[in-house]
């Protein structure tokens, strides 16, 4: 049996009378890359959203451990162990990349509301931020400012962010956008490294990544879940075909 | 190198304002401890607009709550302890900002300004329409505080040369403590906020509170400046909570160059300075004043703390 | 309160709830549209009243005075748009708000200096100079009718304008989307210059109407400014509807505070604001 740590059960989200989610369901379990592939505008990213608690949910519940977290805001779901990084690079462009993940870190720290005392000072905390991004494979970038990072490092650094909350479920929105085939292989490696201790969601476009990491994909058309298996299940599937795959990858 | 400069720059400058009271000129001497007093307050605000992203145009409620509080708690016959009026004019003040705050940090941008505006207006309201603080007539203080301890006397507030030394005092401590609170994890917080709320929220952060707590600690900060002021003036009315007060600490700061505690101490000064040139020239010396505003919004991006850099870049002087 | 007075009493709170409703539309419309926090809008409703006091003594008149100055406030609207404003589209709410304090400033001490500090008084015109017996002891003046009958026609033509005109379909459009409308090929620069000078005209007009009733004073544009401030975070910005929804609230907060608590009269407006926080943060009437 599966190591489910995160499940949706049902989630629908109105924008007006536009449903952008409708009774999607899914799971992830500790162990497993989970992609959610669909073409644009078919409601992968509102799904990170509504996973996240960045967005409300019109109806439906999502699960943590068997808990519900669906009233959950966003700060509380991330304590809780859901880390997500975000489609377009949203990190903190006027810090280092070891301060991102120090800051980052910081957010698990009981300590961290001490107003005297130096941020700097506490050891664990920058410990954690150290290791966080030589696991993201920016140990060398560590004192650079991350507006002058590359786009790749920027998308590693994101990574490095979600790993220094020490997130068990992570939610991935096309980590590999933007990218260049070198630091995509290296992107999916760190992703198959993380694999093992973590359950996660992987948005993307790169089909060839996608089949290489996946252990389950979910495909989603106009907000609904059209089908959801193995990746050889959704390869030969004709639905999948005709809705997605036909069109020219 | 730049380091070096700046540290012996703020070492002539203190020097300067502890031997200044030495030349025995009254006048300037209470004039640099009101600039002192504005540079406490624009620091408080710098907290809030510089490091944490939220432009307060109300922050002179704070101040004048610190000023109120101070001759409030005061007994009207005898002089109140220091160490009574000092400490709860910062804890009035910063209360206020607390309950102020529950409210106005559920808005956001343009609402957050015009909010902030109204909530300060409430209050100048509560100072001026009702009998608790004389009213639109303002109530004096009729002594300076003590500073006893008991029977050991630190210093005398009466001594204009002492007084101006325990503004500087307090100023210095001021500074230094917002300067370590920005570089304490609760500092990086909000400086996070600042630069990407949605992000620290995502990795969990609870960013209200981050900001309820930056705008307390501001308003007590204000609290402690319009305490001071009411120390050394003596009196207090309704104006120093008019949005004009507000407008005023907001243009210091800005004229300082926001997010820089030099910048803002030097916005103080410049504006006391301004000040004092212009209505020396004429009666409506507001005029010049809002002349200068437009001038330096147009012309002046970024403040007197660009200033420096501005010149060195138009000048080519680029010797690392 | 007998019925009367709570008659007199409601139709000075709605009079008054029209006259902010004229500032506060052309102020919402400037935050929705062009995104910028205006200070001075304040300013320009104490320009319209001044411009009353100065040109019924040149005309002898207040209705000359409004036909003069109405125009004559739209040019100093677009005059300012073009010299300052237009420059501040891109830039932050921090400069928006500075620049505009020091209009402010300016605004008040070139009033100072034009008219000094002095409280001066404007006729009521003749024709509207009589009052209407309610009862033996209390009277209504038809002046005051005659200001909500214009503000309420005035409020019925801004609706159409912005139902049913291209420049209101711009308008509409540009609260939604700025870049959409560029998109569509629209003068924008020309757009944002009629709807500021339109918005300053309305608080000219508003000031000039209200002059015989509050007389003119230092600093009557700021007391307007918050209230406004105060509709315009009740009502949401860029919304016309929350605009007037809003401004009759408060106008009845407003009056009927200073009837029934007095010594707190102050106070009436910013506690409904406070409750409206609690419930909406972005205001009633705010889209999405």
């Amino acid at each position: 049996m599966a190591d489910v740590l995160l499940a949706a059960e049902g989630l629908t989200r109105l924008f007006g009378g536009l449903a952008a989610n409708r009774d999607v369901s899914l799971s992830l379990a500790r162990g497993e890359v989970h992609a959610l592939l669909g073409p644009n505008g078919a409601g992968k990213s509102t799904c990170i959203n509504l996973l996240s608690g960045d967005l409300p949910v019109t109806s439906g519940r999502v699960l943590l451990r068997g808990k519900d977290v669906t009233a959950l805001p966003n700060h509380k779901r991330s304590l809780a162990g859901i880390g997500r990084s975000y489609q377009r690079t949203n990190i903190f462009a006027k810090f280092t990349a070891f301060e991102n993940c120090r800051l980052a870190a910081q957010s698990r720290d009981p300590r961290a509301w001490r107003i005297l005392s130096d941020a700097h000072g506490t050891v664990a905390l920058r410990d954690r931020g150290r290791a966080a991004l030589e696991q993201a494979g920016l140990g060398a970038r560590a004192d650079i400012v991350a507006a002058t990072l590359s786009h790749g490092e920027q998308r590693q650094l994101e990574i490095a962010m979600v790993l220094a909350t020490g997130a068990a479920v992570l939610l991935l929105d096309e980590p590999l956008a933007g990218m260049g085939s070198e630091e995509s292989a290296r992107m999916i490696e760190l992703l198959k490294q993380l694999r093992p201790a973590h359950a996660i969601l992987l948005v993307e476009h790169d089909m060839d990544a996608v089949f290489e990491v996946a252990d389950r994909v979910t495909v989603m058309v106009e907000g609904r879940v059209l089908e959801s298996g193995p990746p050889a299940q959704i390869r030969a599937s004709a639905a999948v075909r005709e809705a997605y795959l036909g069109e020219p990858v | 190198m730049k380091f070096r400069a700046s540290s012996v720059a703020l070492f002539v400058a203190v020097a300067a304002v502890i031997v200044f009271p030495f030349t025995d000129s009254a006048f300037y001497t209470e004039l640099l401890a009101k600039a002192m007093i504005l540079a406490i307050f624009a620091l408080s605000l710098d907290l809030l607009v510089g490091y944490t992203g939220l432009v307060s145009f109300g922050h002179a409620a704070y101040f004048g709550i610190g000023a109120y509080a101070t001759v409030l708690l005061a007994p009207k016959y005898d002089p109140a302890s220091l160490w009574v009026v000092l400490p709860g004019a910062v804890v009035a003040a910063g209360l206020a900002a607390l309950i102020i705050g529950l409210f106005v940090l559920r808005t956001r941008g343009i609402y957050f300004i015009m909010v902030t505006l109204a909530f300060a207006q409430m209050v100048y309201y509560v100072f001026h329409d009702t009998a608790i603080g004389g009213g639109s007539d303002g109530i004096y203080l009729n002594f300076k505080p003590s500073a006893a301890l008991g029977a050991f006397r630190p210093f005398d507030l009466e001594q204009a040369r002492q007084q101006c030394w325990f503004v500087t005092a307090a100023l210095l401590i001021t500074w230094w403590f917002l300067a370590r609170l920005l570089r304490s994890p609760f500092g990086r917080a909000i400086v996070g906020i600042r630069s990407n709320e949605q992000r620290m929220r995502a990795l969990g952060f609870a960013t209200v509170r981050y900001k309820l707590a930056a705008f307390t600690i501001a308003g007590a900060i204000a609290g402690l400046a319009g305490s001071l002021y009411a120390i050394l003036f003596g009196f207090v009315t309704p104006e120093l909570l008019s949005w004009h007060q507000s407008g005023n600490v907001l243009l210091m700061v800005i004229l300082g160059g926001i997010g820089s505690f030099a910048g803002s101490v030097g916005g103080a000064f410049a504006f006391v300075a301004m000040q004092e040139v212009f209505s020396g020239w004429t009666r409506h010396w507001q005029l010049l004043m809002g002349g200068v505003i437009v001038a330096a919004v147009l012309f002046l991006p970024g403040g007197l703390a660009a200033l420096p850099g501005r010149l060195k870049r138009a000048f080519g002087a680029d010797r690392g | 309160m007998d019925l009367p007075t709570f008659l007199i009493q409601l139709l000075n709170a709605v009079q008054y709830g029209l006259l902010l409703f004229l500032v506060a539309s052309g102020l919402t419309l400037i935050f929705g549209i062009m995104g910028v926090i205006n200070l001075a809008h304040g300013a320009f409703y104490m320009v319209g009243a001044y411009m009353a006091f100065a040109l019924t003594g040149l005309t002898g008149n207040l209705f000359y005075a409004i036909l003069l100055g109405i125009p004559l406030a739209f040019a100093f609207g677009a005059l300012l748009e073009w010299l300052l404003f237009a420059h501040l589209y891109k830039r932050d709410h921090l400069e928006q708000v500075l620049l505009t304090y020091g209009l402010i400033l300016i605004f008040e001490e070139g009033r100072s200096l034009l008219f000094g500090d002095d409280v001066h008084g404007v006729d009521v015109p003749a024709l509207f100079a009589a009052s209407i017996r309610l009862t033996d002891t209390l009277s209504y003046p038809v002046y005051r009718l005659v200001i909500s009958a214009v503000c309420v026609a005035l409020a019925a033509g801004l609706f159409v304008l912005i139902r049913r005109t291209r420049l209101g379909m711009v308008i509409r459009a540009g609260s939604h989307d700025r870049d959409m409308v560029q998109a569509l090929g629209i003068d924008i620069d020309r757009t944002y210059r009629i709807v500021f000078a339109l918005g300053v005209a309305l608080a000219a007009f508003a000031g000039m109407l209200a002059a015989p009733v509050s007389s003119v004073f230092p600093g009557m544009g700021n007391q307007v400014l918050i209230v406004s401030f105060v509709v315009v975070v009740i009502g949401g910005i860029g919304s016309i509807w929350g605009a007037l929804i809003a401004s009759l609230v408060i106008g009845l907060a407003d009056t009927f505070g200073k009837v029934l608590v007095p010594e707190y009269a102050g106070l009436a407006v910013y506690l409904v604001m406070a409750m409206v926080l609690l419930w909406r943060p972005e205001g009633i009437f705010r889209r999405g």
